[in-house]
């Protein structure tokens, strides 16, 4: 069966004997987003299958938690993720406080929301802007990363940090908007806004770049399902699921918004345009939920009152948030000591390399390169 | 469906092999290991139910009681609602049998397991380390894993120098 692939058949002089190529690529290569690598068996240009090898990136992470405690882990989170390292923020913080039964006030979620929605647009545009890049358009790339610094500006401003937070805490964030952030916060968005347009006038419909992604790695829901695909990835195959929208926490059901999912518009739903697509769509929800926060952020303090020793009572607590690349899972398992019992973070990056050795079978080598980039991977989380 | 709704339904189906209904902030069915393919597949498969989707699959390590937790968290998109399944294997002979049957993001998830803590899935079709090197001893997510001095001659030590 051809998943989306070519139907390609390779002609060859009679004669000549012909035989399979394992070609190596990675772990180090401009598009695979950070340390992975692939091992190819190909038939002339033609992938049989692509066996992701992973691991390169393994820092431990989750044994990390079992010796540095609860508050001592935040700053662990960010490296999860480090595209979006908030909501893996947020996943640390609220699983701590589902487990201790701490509210968070009002004025500190909506700087989580703000915070990571802001991280979600960042994440978005390497996400489009690289993709661009991988498949031979540099110069969306330039373009997505300039929007991007503005938003590094804004959370430098908030935070002190460009790319690895450590923003939020157990019980709130670490701290408060700074004085005259949310007019700089808003008139980013005026500006950002058209660009979306723009930048989809600039590359998303251009013809090379919709032959290099339309009906390429068609995935069905179902696939999409049984391999627990997520975010984008999910929704890109025509599954409307969002957490924030379907299973919402923090003030996220105070909000208005859309979740975009694939039609296929130029192609076959669930195909490597539509999960670009969904991410475009996305930057425009996320625009909409930061105006509505921006808005309305409420007066009070940005951090509950949570002991420094904090020994959350034995039991365990499973979390999920939307993070830029989905549904990012977070189980702890308290002993009623300081250090917990067990942490496990699911990623929506290791779920979608594991569709990878599936979805390559029948490929063009050269779409590994534009399947990677529309998963969205990020090598790190795929790791801990 | 809530979970003691539903703890009586597997109940009814399967007898002894679902244990305890753990109460809890989110209680938590105990299966059999031996019946967990089948109980996934019930869940999986019957249109009532519909838990298409393993979100996450977990392994943890109570040395106290002997046991290695692997724990499912398990959603349905279809009919939007959650559960958990919680199978023990004993941590002298960690073996049970695989999911991947069932979904197939198993595959991964359980190769982690795997690496990290040890277990071994029966039937599984790709059994081998996913996030350490192959020649790696120990599965370091147990709790009585000690940490190697050296790698290939390499010291993993670094005395401080101040």
């Amino acid at each position: 069966m051809s998943l989306g692939g070519y139907d390609v058949e390779v002609q060859r002089p009679g004669g000549l004997a012909t035989e399979e190529m394992t070609l190596n690529m990675g772990p180090q290569h401009p598009s695979t987003h950070g340390v992975l690598r692939f091992i190819v068996k190909a038939d002339g240009e033609v992938m049989r299958e692509a066996i992701p090898d992973v691991g390169y990136l393994h820092r431990s992470i989750e044994k990390i938690a079992e010796k540095v405690g609860y508050h001592g882990f935040m700053p662990y989170t960010d490296r999860v993720d480090y595209v979006a390292a908030m909501p893996c923020n947020q996943g640390w913080a609220m699983v701590s406080e589902k487990l201790a039964g701490i509210e968070v006030p009002r004025r500190a979620e909506y700087c989580r929301v703000i915070a990571c929605e802001l991280n979600r647009i960042a994440s978005h545009l390497l996400s489009v802007g690289s993709m661009g890049m991988d498949i031979g358009a540099y110069t969306p790339f330039t373009h997505a990363l300039r929007e991007r610094e503005y938003i590094n500006d804004l959370l430098e401003d908030l935070c002190g940090a460009r790319l690895t937070f450590n923003y939020m805490r157990i019980g709130g964030v670490a701290w408060d908007l700074p004085p005259e952030w949310v007019p700089k916060a808003v008139a980013f968005l005026d500006r950002f806004e058209p660009l979306i347009d723009e930048y989809n006038a600039l590359i998303s419909y251009n013809k090379i770049y919709v032959e290099r992604l339309a009906n390429v790695a068609v995935i069905t829901a179902e696939e999409a399902i049984d391999y627990n695909l997520v975010g984008p990835n999910l929704r890109g195959s025509g599954v409307k699921f969002d957490v924030r929208k379907d299973l919402p926490y923090s003030v996220y059901p105070e909000f208005e918004f859309d979740v975009p999912i694939g039609s296929g518009e130029v192609g076959t739903v669930g195909d490597c345009f539509d999960r670009y697509m969904v991410r475009i769509n996305e930057m425009k929800e996320s625009c909409r939920i930061l105006r509505q926060a921006l808005a309305g952020v409420p007066e009070g303090s940005v951090l509950a009152k949570v002991p420094r020793k904090f020994k959350p009572p034995a039991g365990d607590a499973y979390v999920r948030v939307e993070s830029a690349r989905g549904d990012m899972g977070w189980y702890c398992v308290s002993d009623g000591s300081e250090y917990p019992h067990r942490v496990k973070i699911r990623t929506g990056s290791f779920t979608a390399t594991s569709i990878i050795d599936k979805v390559s079978r029948g490929l063009m080598l050269a779409d590994l390169i534009a399947v990677v980039a529309s998963f969205d991977l990020v090598a790190p989380e795929i790791d801990r | 469906m809530d979970a003691a709704a539903l703890h009586q339904t597997l109940q009814a189906r399967f007898g002894d092999a679902i244990g305890t209904l753990e109460s809890g902030m989110e209680p938590a069915i105990r299966v059999a290991p031996a019946a967990i393919v089948g109980v996934c597949t019930y869940l999986k498969t019957d249109p009532a139910l519909g838990f298409d989707c393993l979100s996450n699959q977990s392994g943890v390590d109570y040395p106290a009681r002997h046991e290695i937790e692997v724990v499912y968290h398990l959603i349905s998109y279809r009919l939007r609602h959650a559960c958990i399944l919680k199978v023990g294997v004993p941590r002298d002979n960690p073996a049970m049998p695989s999911v991947a049957g069932v979904w197939r993001t198993a595959i991964w998830q359980e190769r982690e397991i795997f690496d990290l803590l040890g277990v071994v899935f029966d039937g599984h079709p790709d059994l081998r380390r996913i996030l350490l090197p192959e020649d790696w001893v120990g599965h370091p997510l147990r709790k009585d894993f000690v940490e190697p001095t050296e790698y290939h001659g390499i010291s993993t030590k670094r005395e401080s120098m101040l």
